[in-house]
């Protein structure tokens, strides 16, 4: 079917339109190389229709800003990339203790420190994860097209309203500086999820009420509920604790809460892996050189097929457990020396050969690169 | 060295490959982003639009790759290019091996010197763009119109539809001649090759 509304659209953007479609109206930033695109569109298309955005002084605040933001009601982001990601860590992990809904969208460069501003790289993966510090459980998602970027940021907004935590974007400099003709989405098309909001009389409310599946109903700021944002070990209150068990009962909702939804939350993308011999696991842009290299290789009669996995964390141990059982070997190639392919390790058997396959020079693998690692472990 | 796999594969030709490449702040990056909506007006096309740059705001190698298929493109990056443009002589030399065997090479006459073959099309694109279009800034628009001319992957009136969207206004007429002289140029260059070496 020919589609006459399709646009020539940046990465960046994609996210934006992605992102005002799920109800997104409040954008706190401080741009940086290859995300300033997605604090361009915001600053451009959030006033049109009522949201604000705010450029801050650095990404501590920008952070700060979108839980602020957050907890007083609205659908929040920032955009940023390692840099900045770094600086945004401590008050990211406010955000999982006071479980407040935000996105934040992570455009990997090459790293450590400034590293590559303009180069592609997939380095950020375990500190999308363990960014933080302390025990908690992270959502991070991961798009490989601009289409991709569109849903799979509807997609991280609904699951930070619905699980009442942060969501990582886990994009890349090649995707963030794309352009793809694609289609947007019609409104109706996509479930937009928003918060549980609290219904019960003012006295009886607790902002961190313990429930069936973990998820606090949310009163914001101003609304007449007493409600209470501290980084401080709390209660169901909000009050602080040094109690063992009031601890223990806190730390199992902010794990709890997700894991036990985690079939609901990981999503993959299975490409001819019927009877595919071996598997290539991967994310990110990097999966698009594996997708071609498969077809190439299928095309020369060898059994070989995908797995892309659009939800990094968390990890999908069973579904990646069921569609390889029948592989005796695994390709993961990534952008970095090496950071998914542990937990490939950890969860297949111990006889599955697991072969690791870099690149972090700024550039991405090619599909030549991916062959040439397919014929060498075939 | 045998290859029980890699001498097997055939890559299908199935997409239409362009570089734009120079140095930061010719316009190489915004020609193709130009260069891409233009084509992908025509409903029957995928195109993908992707950028290599460094951090310097000027200068420093820039490129850009604009890839076109009917089918759906997996790999965004360019693979064997079927069309290069460049306009420094650092591009030249970097990019020179992506090229297919019987790909469209593209040079600005007045900036690269030192080309490694004798079947390509060389315009001034930097002094057309100065001397008769009014403006150096536009040397990458007439580089896309005499595109336009070379590969016919776009016609000239898409084109000028493309470039005007992205020109900032008051420079519109300007842009235009941009296009018009480059796509002229290129079609003198296209019926009498020898013309190439002018300068």
């Amino acid at each position: 079917m020919v589609d006459t509304q399709r646009t020539l659209l940046l990465g960046n953007l994609a996210a934006v339109e992605g992102a005002i479609y799920a109800g997104m109206r409040f954008y706190a930033g401080y741009p940086i190389t290859p995300s300033t695109e997605v604090a361009e569109g915001c600053s451009r298309e959030l006033p049109k229709i009522g949201g604000r955005f705010i450029q801050m002084e650095d990404e501590i605040s920008s952070i700060g800003a979108v839980v602020g933001a957050s907890v007083s009601g609205m659908k929040a982001m920032t955009a940023t990339s390692g840099p900045g990601f770094s600086l945004m860590q401590e008050n990211i992990g406010y955000a999982y203790i006071t479980e407040t809904p935000c996105v934040v969208i992570n455009v990997q460069r090459g790293g450590p420190s400034t590293g590559l501003p303009t180069k592609v790289s997939q380095s950020d993966t375990m500190q999308a994860r363990w960014g933080p510090h302390g025990d908690y459980t992270a959502i991070v998602v991961a798009p490989s097209t601009v289409g991709d970027t569109v849903t799979e940021t509807i997609r991280a907004f609904n699951l930070s309203e619905r699980f009442r935590t942060p969501v990582v974007i886990l994009m890349d400099e090649i995707i963030g500086h794309q352009r793809e003709l694609i289609s947007l989405p019609k409104p109706g098309e996509h479930q937009v999820i928003n918060r549980v909001k609290a219904t019960v009389p003012p006295e009886e409310f607790q902002p961190f009420r313990l429930t069936a599946n973990g998820v606090s109903p949310m009163a914001a700021y101003g609304e007449g509920y007493r409600t209470i944002s501290t980084g401080l070990t709390h209660d169901p209150m909000g009050f602080t604790t040094n109690e063992p068990k009031e601890i223990k009962v806190k730390l199992d909702k902010l794990r709890n809460k997700i894991m036990d939804f985690r079939s609901e939350i990981t999503k993959l993308r299975v490409e001819m892996m019927d009877d595919a011999e071996i598997a290539f696991v991967s994310y990110g842009s990097v999966s698009r050189a594996v997708l071609l290299a498969v077809a190439l290789a299928r095309s020369a009669g060898v059994k070989v097929g995908l797995v892309q996995l659009y939800t990094v964390w968390p990890f999908p141990d069973n579904k990646l457990r069921d569609y390889c059982q029948k592989c005796q070997k695994i390709i993961v190639p990534e952008l970095n020396m090496g950071q998914i392919v542990h937990e490939i390790r950890r969860v297949m058997p111990p006889d599955t050969e697991i072969h690791s396959l870099q690149r972090y020079d700024g550039e991405i693998l090619t599909p030549m690169q991916i062959l040439e690692k397919l014929e060498e472990v075939m | 060295m045998e290859h029980k796999l890699l001498d097997k594969i055939e890559v299908p030709h199935d997409r239409f490959e362009i570089r734009l490449s120079g140095s930061g702040g010719q316009g190489m990056i915004l020609g193709s982003v130009i260069l891409a909506e233009a084509i992908g007006v025509d409903y029957s096309k995928n195109v993908v639009q992707t950028q290599s740059y460094g951090p310097e705001a000027r200068g420093g190698a820039s490129k850009a790759d604009v890839v076109v298929s009917t089918n759906e493109i997996y790999y965004p990056k360019a693979m064997q290019l079927d069309m290069l443009l460049c306009m420094t002589q650092e591009s030249m030399d970097r990019y020179y091996a992506d090229l297919h065997k019987d790909g469209v090479l593209i040079v600005d006459s007045g900036l690269v010197k030192n080309v490694p073959t004798e079947t390509y099309y060389a315009l001034p694109f930097t002094k057309i763009a100065r001397e008769e279009a009014g403006h150096v800034m536009v040397a990458n628009v007439v580089a896309l119109g005499a595109i336009a001319a070379f590969t016919g992957i776009v016609s000239k009136e898409d084109l000028i539809d493309a470039v005007l969207k992205r020109a900032p206004r008051g420079t519109e007429e300007k842009n235009r001649t941009a296009v018009e002289i480059g796509y002229a140029e290129a079609m003198k260059v296209k019926k009498d090759p020898s013309r190439r070496a002018e300068d």
